[in-house]
């Protein structure tokens, strides 16, 4: 029983992303295309936590992320920390960083952009990042926070 | 300028705006050249806009240039369903630059992307008209000799309509005044005056001009419709309230101009027409000069 707990809640090498909150724990696996990776993923959710209430966490074994692309869970953790682990040691504490443009992930919130009614891409730049707001760069409307579908 | 499109009223500094002024004044003189001789520009309508097409398709044919294209979506291979995608990529191959009207918003800028010419946005859905936003900055500095420091009154439905948005980022430059007149409804939006905070710009808003109207060195009209009102009831009190006439004008400033993107419904009565104050016709017909100026700029034929 003991080895089994040793094997869900430690790696030996790869990445922990802690402090996703809990109800956003699936978008991040879906911006990280988590569904891909085919080394060992396990995750926890509505685990206690002061900041969120419930929280979630996502221990990947042997993948290590550009920052390119942990930054782009900033839309839907933005207070995620990721431990980086080799041979069972945290060697480094990362913050996620609000990205200044993203492409794709979220979805204008104009019915009328082009981006919502042909295959367009959406692309944004980031106006504000503590109460993130977006710019589609097509349409040059403002998606909120609030407003946010991700894709 | 050269080959850059021209999407939206941001994507030109505020000398590229003077450069397309003092072009725009070189044609006004002499509208008539063949400088576009040999030259093929699409004008590709997906929503109707007469005005504004036979506007962009005369600057063209006077300058000597050709064009092709299509006036509806409804007559093109559009309504087969093609992508905006693959006409902007079959168009490309044939012309020198592109002008484009597109109910979506952001077609034009999607379009810049696709396409391998300059692509010039003639409206896309409720956002951007640039070409309108630099005709009105060429009436503004005809009629008051200068842009700086000027009183603009914007009146009637601030929120929807898309001139007097772009007009108030494209003004941004020269140190204005603005005057917000509008019913509680169709106030500027929040984001529009937070971008005039940030820049020290100074402006008011109000419910009726005629108190103040002997301010102002530009009057703005636009539209108030019907359809933007979510209570009838409150269209019917506040309609008249942002009708001008004639007898509004005995107290303004003797270079004071009446503008309006046109066309007008009631919000300017006929009465106005008369009066060397109302601008409008000679406002749209300055649109030609501006366009021969944006083209033969993007085509870096000037
Ligand atoms: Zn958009």
């Amino acid at each position: 029983m003991k080895d089994k707990q040793l094997i869900v809640s430690a790696i030996k090498n790869g990445t922990v992303i802690d402090h996703i909150p809990a109800r956003n724990l699936f978008k991040v696996i879906s911006i990280l295309s988590l569904e891909r990776i085919d080394t060992q993923i396990t995750f926890g959710t509505n685990l206690d936590s002061k900041r969120f209430g419930s929280k979630a966490i996502i221990k990947i074994a042997d993948k290590y992320f550009l920052d390119e692309e942990v930054n782009k869970i900033a839309l839907v953790a933005p207070q995620a920390k990721l431990n980086i682990i080799r041979d069972y040691e945290v060697i480094e504490k990362r913050d996620v960083e609000v990205p200044d443009s993203i492409t794709g992930i979220v979805k204008c919130v104009n019915p009328k952009c082009i981006t919502n009614n042909e295959e367009v891409i959406a692309k944004f730049s980031v106006i504000q990042s503590d109460d993130i707001a977006l710019k589609c760069i097509y349409c040059e409307k403002i998606t909120h926070q609030d407003q946010m579908t991700i894709i | 300028m050269k080959n850059k499109s021209l999407v939206s009223i941001t994507d030109y500094s505020r000398d590229e705006y003077l450069k397309i002024l003092d072009l725009a004044a070189e044609f006004e003189k002499n509208p008539n050249q063949e400088i576009l001789k040999g030259k093929l520009i699409a004008t590709l309508f997906f929503e109707p806009s007469t005005r504004t097409r036979l506007s962009f398709e005369s600057a063209v044919n006077r300058l000597g240039g050709r064009v092709v294209g299509f006036s509806d979506a409804s007559s093109s291979s559009v309504t087969k369903g093609e992508t905006l995608k693959d006409t902007i990529k079959m168009v490309t191959n044939y012309v020198d630059l592109i002008v484009m009207r597109h109910p979506l918003e952001g077609a034009a800028r999607y379009a810049s992307e696709v396409a391998s010419v300059p692509v010039v946005n003639a409206g896309d859905g409720a956002n951007q008209h640039p070409s309108q936003t630099l005709l009105d900055l060429y009436s503004i500095r005809k009629t008051q000799g200068k842009l700086e420091d000027l009183n603009i009154f914007m009146i009637g439905d601030l929120k929807y309509g898309r001139t007097v948005h772009s007009l108030l980022m494209a003004m941004s430059h020269f140190n204005p005044t603005f005057y917000f007149i509008s019913p509680d409804e169709l106030k500027m939006p929040k984001e529009y005056l937070m971008f005039l905070e940030q820049r020290g710009i100074k402006y008011y808003e109000y419910k009726d001009f005629m108190p103040i109207i002997s301010q102002a060195d530009i009057v703005y009209m636009t539209r108030v419709q019907k359809e933007r009102f979510s209570d009838p009831i409150e269209y019917e009190k506040t309609k008249n309230a942002y009708i001008l006439r004639n007898s509004m004008l005995d107290n303004t400033r003797p270079n004071m101009k009446i503008l309006h993107p046109l066309p007008r419904v009631n919000e300017i009565a006929a009465d106005v027409d008369e009066n060397p104050k109302a601008y409008y016709f000679t406002q749209a017909l300055n649109g030609l000069y501006v366009r021969q100026a944006i083209i033969s700029s993007i085509l870096g034929l000037k």
